[in-house]
């Protein structure tokens, strides 16, 4: 195969200053509504004693998963040998770190002591999954940084192979751990399900994938660099593929709630009479986060259909993981089985929750965190290679 | 103190007092009255394991348990139910077939395998060796793990800056909290406030106690009278137990 020669974006056009300076904008927001949080307490966010992980935890929970499934292309190029992807490897990894990054701002800016991180980092407790995540997220950066460097350097690039599945074993453990801290809550029913660590894996795939297609899209047609169709209508299919195997999931989730786990009553209330969360459901995630991307990839297969896909599969995702997270704290929790309860907690009651400007503002400020390092990563080092219009090579 | 130092210390204590009941073997009462008189610098014990006993059919329709709480403990509220800390709470209960209606105060179970305690990623909640689960509010990051694994929903967040604290109650805006059974109470050897004022309006309906002491009160009530565990299907073994329900 031809070498692939890799280059920095110039970065010096007033396009390239205007997106940092939109992305700064959105970081400066939300390290604005950090400050007011802790400031004034979590009192000027939506969130409550029964919506204790609102809209933040949304958007981090969101670019976790979504972290993880960034992944995908280089794993595909690196751990499955799929040559027409290898060109993509670098990109992969860094819109991954990214992501992350992102993510995690997000998770400790909206904790309610921020500056007490430093206890995070020395006080464990073994027990709690949530502090295993730490290493998970931790050990991500690390393995990511390397399996990149042996992509940069020349030398060192025999040993790609194995970093990638290195980084391929430890995103899977990373998002199934994600999932797991739901899945931990035992005493709350929306979260009694053993699917739920799979599902965040196939989540993290859709969810990731989409994103890096977006990010590649715009990388290449900002940067003037051809990008290949045969290419994108790989990528799309494997889009494609993830989009359903995510709703086939659920499907099974909801499944075995209704004829296994019997909860009928969860049930009624996330697919019928759940308000917003119904809507989120059916509008959300099932139409805008399945049905129109496997039409748009399938059906249309042009290039602004899987643009058009990629952002739907975004929101669709950010529907999904609000139902998970917020709808699962708003249905009450059964404390007096069979029992009508009523208090000054609201026991009984389905929670409201609306979020606030300050919490959107954070989560968006992950979001512009994210492409801001990725906008960065670009323009100091070769991650993108100078032309994606390769043929298809016979194998891939 | 770090948890870790409070669990060596209890253990210390625990050893100590076991010695000391070994030395007097002969009269039994003599145990029972080390077992509970413990001087207030002396650390918890796990030979006590400090529980309550409500009796829902005496509970009536007052919140003199919540008045007594916030009071003692200090955590008056905005007026925002929703935000507002709630270490105890007055909870109305009607039979969906029978129709049949009761209360009860609900709060912190204290269980012995508490599902807070499990999740939090720092160690900040705990379980003492006397059974009481508490948060070290300066270890506590204020991550809300622990309320979303709650099967009670007892704990709650601080949400605004607090005012009017008590000096032996500390609490912290961005910190979980919630009922600790007055532990400053307890280690001064009294009965928690909500149980104080339950017995003082004459309702009766709460009692304290060690549930280790079979001898003491509430050890003979929960061996001679039927009692229940919240969610007993979790097995965490509560420390607080329900009579009528
Ligand atoms: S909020 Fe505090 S006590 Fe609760 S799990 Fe987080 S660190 Fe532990």
């Amino acid at each position: 195969m031809a070498r692939i020669e890799y280059r920095e974006i110039e970065g010096r056009s007033a396009g390239f200053f205007g997106l940092l300076g939109v992305l700064a904008l959105f970081i400066a927001a939300g390290l604005a509504a950090a400050w007011a949080m802790e400031h004034r307490g979590h009192v000027i966010t939506g969130m409550t004693n029964r919506i204790v992980w609102g809209a933040p935890h949304v958007f981090a929970v969101f670019l976790i998963i979504a972290a993880s499934g960034a992944l995908n292309v280089a794993s595909v190029a690196s751990v499955f040998g799929r040559e027409l992807y290898k060109p993509l490897a670098r990109l992969s990894g860094l819109v991954a770190v990214a992501l992350l990054a992102g993510g995690l701002s997000v998770l400790v800016l909206d904790l309610g002591r921020p500056e007490r991180l430093i206890v995070a980092m020395t006080h464990y407790n073994f027990k709690s999954i949530f502090a295993w995540n730490i290493f998970l997220y931790t050990g991500f950066f690390a393995v990511v940084t390397l399996y990149l460097w042996t992509m940069f350097e020349r030398r060192m690039n025999g040993y790609t192979p194995r970093a990638g599945l290195l980084a391929f074993l430890w995103r899977l453990v990373l998002t199934t751990g994600t999932g797991s801290i739901f899945g931990f809550l035992v005493a709350r029913e929306p979260y009694n399900s053993a699917l739920l660590a799979p599902l965040f894996v196939v989540m993290s795939f859709s969810f990731g994938t989409a994103a890096f297609v977006l990010v590649l899209m715009a990388a290449c047609r900002w940067s003037g660099r051809p990008l290949g169709d045969a290419l994108l209508a790989r990528l799309g299919t494997l889009l494609g593929i993830f989009v359903a195997a995510v709703m086939y999931f659920v499907t099974v989730h909801h499944l075995t709630n209704l004829y296994i786990a019997r909860e009928f009553d969860l049930e009624r209330f996330l697919l019928w009479e759940g308000g917003v969360y119904t809507a989120l459901f059916w509008i959300g995630q099932v139409l805008v986060g399945g049905v129109v991307p496997l039409a748009l990839i399938f059906a249309v297969r042009t290039r602004a259909a899987l643009a058009g896909a990629a952002a739907c599969v975004i929101a669709g995702g950010f529907a999904q993981v609000a139902v998970i997270i917020i709808g699962g704290q708003a249905y009450p929790q059964d404390i007096f089985p069979g029992k009508e309860v009523s208090s000054s907690f609201f026991d009984g009651v389905v929670a409201s929750y609306a979020p606030s400007l300050p919490e959107i503002a954070l989560g968006a400020g992950g979001v512009a965190l994210a492409a801001a390092l990725v906008v960065l990563g670009l323009k100091l080092l070769p991650f993108l290679p100078s032309s994606l219009d390769q043929a298809e090579p016979a194998e891939a | 103190m770090t948890p870790e130092r409070r669990r060596f210390l209890g253990w210390g204590a625990a050893a100590a007092a076991g010695a000391a009941a070994v030395t007097t073997l002969a009269p039994g009462l003599r145990l029972v009255e080390l077992a509970r008189a413990r001087s207030p610098d002396e650390a918890a014990s796990a030979l006590q394991r400090w529980g309550l006993l409500i009796d829902t059919a005496k509970c009536s329709d007052c919140d003199a348990c919540v008045s007594a709480c916030r009071e003692e403990n200090g955590w008056t509220g905005h007026d925002r139910p929703a935000t507002d800390a709630q270490w105890i709470r007055k909870v109305s209960l009607r039979d969906r077939r029978s129709g049949f209606a009761q209360t009860l105060p609900l709060m912190c179970q204290h269980c012995e395998h508490p599902p807070c305690v499990d999740v939090c990623p720092t160690g900040a909640s705990f379980r003492r060796a006397d059974g009481i689960v508490l948060v070290d509010k300066h270890i506590c990051i204020g991550c809300r793990y622990c309320v979303m694994a709650c099967p009670f929903g007892a704990r709650s967040f601080v949400h605004e800056p607090t005012t009017g604290q008590k000096p032996d109650v500390p609490r912290g805006k961005g910190t979980v909290e919630s009922c600790t059974l007055c532990v400053q109470r307890v280690d001064r050897g009294e009965r928690p406030a909500c149980v104080e004022a339950c017995n003082r309006d004459g309702h009766g309906a709460m009692a304290f106690g060690d549930l280790n002491n079979a001898a003491g009160d509430l050890g003979r009530r929960l061996r001679s009278e039927p009692s229940s565990a919240l969610r007993a299907d979790l097995k965490l073994n509560p420390g607080v137990r329900y009579q009528s329900l």
